[in-house]
């Protein structure tokens, strides 16, 4: 009777431990292989049959497909430079310059990464559209009342992520630090 | 106490165990990965347009809005298939996946360097049993080996605003993804669908 009490609390100490990392891994993801400059992280492995099989755990749960590595690479960020959490009640400042790439895309996502509706259909920028200043550099704003410049709406949702896209880009896998791939801030300007 | 101890012990190790094996079998039991909802959407061996990223009605999350999508899920057991795309203005590219997400090559159009990136997709079993001597008059085209018969293969096109979006969409339009029962080499003629 005490074997078979003993074995079963064995089993239900293994069933919770191992599917509680599981769980936790794949939803908050892990640190392994993944490139993080500023407030933004990327996993140059995740578009090569090399990915890790926790960065592949991920993609399988998150359903999404991820950028190959001939097309591009993704960063995302889901807090500011100071680790605050973005808010979509808040007004966020992107600006700086992006790394050398051919094209860029800026996209804002739900904690899901579904779109956020909003009344301009306005769900992000390319570097093609964005206005710059003289020097090359750009200020978006995001923020859920419209400002002027680049405005990017949040819908006032509570949390949302943002992705940047390099497509045609040398960074990738032998990418280190901010020198190689100079990744624009994102500062909390104001929050009602 | 001991006892305890040893009950925690290996409870602890098993769950490492149970942690490893849930985190490889993940990507075979997923129902709700890319692969199984595209699989719902698209036909096998076609380009199918995916309807413009909108709020309400994502075919997969994270799709960039920029861009106009089009796929073609292949099924390479009854031969290799053969890929068109017309290059767009602004940014192409062609992005290859097997059935579990593995993105395992992706191609633009600066990389292909034609106004059309074509190209050949088989198994590699397909592969080595092409004849030798048409390999080489393939030399100029692009062959790409699957490490599975069944996937994915992601056309994209960029609209660098929202106005070129039409355009992007027409020219993924005009591309084809179809079997070829004739050698691959002599591919150059009408893309035969019998």
């Amino acid at each position: 009777m005490r074997l078979i009490l003993s074995a079963l609390l064995i089993l239900i100490i293994a069933t919770a431990v191992g599917l509680g990392a599981t769980w936790t891994t794949v939803t908050r993801g892990t640190d392994f292989g993944t490139l993080t400059i500023g407030a933004w992280t990327a996993r140059p492995r995740i578009g090569t049959p090399e990915a890790n099989p926790y960065a592949r755990a991920s993609v399988i749960r998150s359903g999404q497909l991820p950028l190959g590595t001939g097309d591009g690479i993704a960063f995302i960020a889901n807090a500011d430079d100071n680790r605050q959490p973005l808010d979509g009640r808040c007004d966020i400042s992107i600006s700086g310059v992006t790394p050398p790439a051919r094209f860029w895309t800026l996209t804002l996502y739900d904690n899901k990464g579904h779109l956020v509706a909003n009344a301009l259909q306005r769900y992000g920028f390319t570097s093609e559209e964005i206005v710059r200043n003289a020097d090359g550099s750009f200020v978006i704003r995001l923020a859920a009342r419209a400002r002027s410049g680049n405005w990017l709406p949040t819908g006032g949702i509570e949390r949302y992520q943002l992705m940047l896209r390099l497509y045609d880009t040398p960074v990738g896998i032998g990418t280190r630090t901010q020198r190689d791939a100079p990744m624009p801030t994102i500062t909390r300007t104001g929050c009602p | 106490m001991i006892r305890w101890l040893a009950i925690l012990l290996a409870g602890l190790l098993l769950g490492g165990l149970v942690h490893l094996v849930s985190i490889l079998a993940l990507p075979r039991i997923a129902s709700q990965d890319a692969y199984s909802r595209l699989e719902r959407l698209t036909p096998v061996n076609a380009v199918k347009a995916l309807p413009s990223a909108d709020p309400n009605n994502a075919p997969i999350p994270f799709l960039d809005p920029a861009f106009a999508t089009a796929i073609c899920r292949y099924d390479l057991s009854t031969g290799p298939i053969k890929l068109t795309v017309p290059v767009s203005q602004a940014y192409t590219s062609v992005s290859f996946y097997t059935d579990s997400d593995i993105a395992y090559y992706a191609i633009n159009d600066r990389s292909a360097g034609r106004k059309v990136i074509e190209l050949d997709l088989m198994t590699e079993e397909q592969h080595a049993a092409l004849p030798e001597d048409e390999e080489i008059t393939a030399a100029d085209r692009l062959i790409v080996d699957s490490p599975t018969t069944e996937g994915l293969i992601v056309l994209k096109a960029l609209a660098s605003d929202p106005g070129l979006m039409a355009h992007a969409q027409a020219t993924l339009a005009a591309a084809t993804c179809k079997v070829q029962t004739e050698a691959p080499a002599k591919a150059d003629a009408p893309r035969a669908q019998r």
